[in-house]
C-alpha cells in the first residue's frame, strides 16, 4: 500500500493540472490519526473556487488507495505564497508554457508599498526565452495568473504572479 | 464519443473528475476557531458581519461589470477582484454563522436589508448602468481597497484567530486590488480631457461616503484587541489617496458627508435606496428556489 502522503502528494491541481498539490505548495500536512487520514490544505487566494474540488479529489484518491476515512482540513495561516511552489513545480510550469513566479522572500513589516506603475519584472518568455516581455493584464484566467506578451516572438503567455 | 451533449464529450465518460455538484465545503474547516477570552461573542458576530458584508456587497457590485467593462481584460480583472472579496466574505460569514446557528448561504441570501451591516460605499450604484460609470467604479475601488488594506494590515494582530488569519490572507489580495485601482486612476486622470473629467466626477460621486469608513461604531469600540478602530486608519488612507490623486493630476473633493437617518448608517443596518434593488437581484434565485445548487 502506498502511504497516504504519497497518494495525497500525487493529486493534481484542478486548474494547473501540470502541477501536483505538493508542487503548488498548497498541501500543508498529511497525517494518520487512529486509522483516519487527515489532510490539511491551504487556498491560494481567499476566493479560490478550486479549493472544494481539491478536497474532493484528495478524498477520492485516498479512498481508492484504501484509506476509508479521510478528513480534509483547511488552513489559512500562514498564508500561501508563490515561494512555496517547488523547484520541480517551477520547471513543470515553464515546460507547459506558463512563466513561473519570481521568488519574493519573506514579507517585510510596515505599510504595504503602493505601486503607481506596474512593477517592471523581468519575466522571460516561456516560448522563446526572451526577457523582453510586457504585462497585458494583472488578472488572468485564474486568480493566480497574469497575462503577458512576448515582445520578441509576439506570443501571449500566462505568468503565475507573485504573491 | 457522442457530441449530443457538450458536457459528455468534455467528461470523457468519467464525471468523477469534475466539480459539478460537489457543493461548497465549510469555509473554515480545520481553522482554529476558539474565541478570545473575555469578549462578547455577539460583538464578534456583529464585527464579522460588518467586514463580511462590506466584502459580499462590494463583490456583488463588481460582478455587475462582468461583460460590461471597457475591455475584456477589465471584465476579468474586476471579476477576479470580486472573487477575492467573495472568498473573504465567505470566511467571515461562516464565522458569524457558527455562533448564530446559520450557514454562510443563510446569511447571504435570507437576511433582510436591515440586517446587513456593510458601509454605504459598498452598496451605492456606481455603474455599469445609468447609476455610474467606469471612472466612478474605479474611484470606489481605490477608496475601498486603500481603506480595507489599512484595516487588514492592523487586523493581522487581532486576538481573534479567525479574524487574524482572514486578514493575513486577504492583505496580499487587497494590495493587488489597490494597485489596480491606483494605476487606473492615474491613467484616467492623466489621460484625455474626457477621461480626466469622468475620473474626477467619479471621485466627487463617492466622496460623501468616505466619512462613514472612519467612524468608530460601538461594537468596534467594545472589541479592544479584537477589532481595529477605523478612526486610526484615516491618516494612512489619506496619505495613499493623496499620492494617487497627485500622480493623476486630480483634486481631492471637498469633505462632505452623505445624509444619515437619526445619525445611523450602514453599520446600523440603515441603507441607501440602492440596497434593496441590489439584494433583490442577489437573493431572488435562492429565495425562489430554496437550496438550489448547480
Amino acid at each position: 500500500m502506498t502511504t497516504a502522503l504519497e497518494v495525497a502528494s500525487a493529486v493534481r491541481d484542478p486548474e494547473l493540472p501540470v502541477l501536483t498539490l505538493a508542487d503548488l505548495g498548497v498541501l500543508r500536512d498529511v497525517s494518520e490519526e487512529d486509522g483516519r487520514v487527515v489532510v490539511t490544505i491551504t487556498p491560494t487566494y481567499s476566493g479560490c473556487p478550486a479549493i472544494d474540488e481539491m478536497g474532493a479529489d484528495l478524498r477520492r484518491s485516498l479512498k481508492s488507495a484504501g484509506y476509508s476515512e479521510v478528513e480534509v482540513r483547511l488552513s489559512l495561516s500562514p498564508a500561501w505564497t508563490t515561494d512555496w511552489i517547488s523547484a520541480e513545480g517551477r520547471s513543470k510550469l515553464a515546460a507547459a508554457g506558463i512563466a513561473p513566479p519570481a521568488r519574493i522572500g519573506p514579507s517585510v513589516a510596515g505599510p504595504v508599498p503602493l505601486n503607481l506603475v506596474p512593477p517592471s519584472r523581468q519575466v522571460a518568455c516561456p516560448q522563446c526565452g526572451s526577457p523582453n516581455t510586457s504585462e497585458i493584464s494583472r488578472f488572468g484566467s485564474t486568480a493566480c495568473k497574469a497575462l503577458r506578451r512576448c515582445n520578441a516572438c509576439a506570443e501571449p503567455f500566462e505568468h503565475v504572479k507573485e504573491i | 464519443m457522442s457530441f449530443d451533449n457538450a458536457y459528455e464529450s468534455l467528461l470523457g465518460h468519467e464525471d468523477s473528475h469534475w466539480a459539478f455538484g460537489t457543493g461548497f465545503s465549510e469555509a473554515l474547516s480545520g481553522v482554529n476557531r476558539e474565541f478570545p477570552v473575555g469578549v462578547d461573542r455577539e460583538d464578534i458576530v456583529a464585527y464579522c458581519l460588518m467586514l463580511g458584508d462590506d466584502a459580499l456587497i462590494f463583490s456583488q457590485r463588481l460582478s455587475e461589470w462582468c461583460s460590461r467593462a471597457p475591455e475584456l481584460e477589465e471584465d476579468i480583472a474586476l471579476a477576479n477582484i470580486a472573487l477575492d472579496l467573495l472568498g473573504q466574505a465567505r470566511m467571515l460569514l461562516t464565522r458569524a454563522g457558527e455562533v448564530l446557528g446559520k450557514s454562510e448561504d443563510d446569511l447571504a441570501y435570507l437576511r433582510d436589508e436591515r440586517d446587513f451591516r456593510n458601509v454605504h460605499l459598498a452598496e451605492i450604484d456606481c455603474g455599469p448602468g445609468p447609476g455610474g460609470d467606469f471612472g466612478t467604479t474605479i474611484a470606489r475601488l481605490l477608496v475601498f481597497s486603500s481603506w480595507r488594506l489599512a484595516l487588514f494590515s492592523r487586523l493581522r494582530g487581532s486576538a481573534d484567530p479567525v479574524l487574524a488569519a482572514v486578514a493575513e490572507k486577504g492583505l496580499k489580495e487587497l494590495a493587488y486590488h489597490r494597485d489596480h485601482a491606483a494605476q487606473w486612476t492615474v491613467r484616467l486622470g492623466d489621460g484625455t480631457d474626457e477621461s480626466h473629467r469622468r475620473m474626477q466626477a467619479g471621485l466627487e460621486r463617492v466622496w460623501p461616503f468616505v466619512d462613514e469608513l472612519f467612524a468608530t461604531h460601538a461594537v468596534e469600540a467594545r472589541l479592544t484587541g479584537v477589532a481595529v478602530d477605523p478612526a486610526s486608519l484615516k491618516s494612512e488612507v489619506d496619505g495613499v489617496l493623496e499620492a494617487v490623486l497627485a500622480a493623476g493630476g486630480l483634486s481631492r473633493p471637498a469633505d462632505t458627508r452623505a445624509a444619515r437617518v437619526a445619525g445611523m448608517a450602514g453599520r446600523d443596518g440603515v441603507h441607501t435606496e440602492a440596497m434593496g434593488f441590489l439584494l433583490a437581484e442577489m437573493q431572488h434565485l435562492h429565495r425562489s428556489l430554496p437550496g438550489a445548487v448547480w
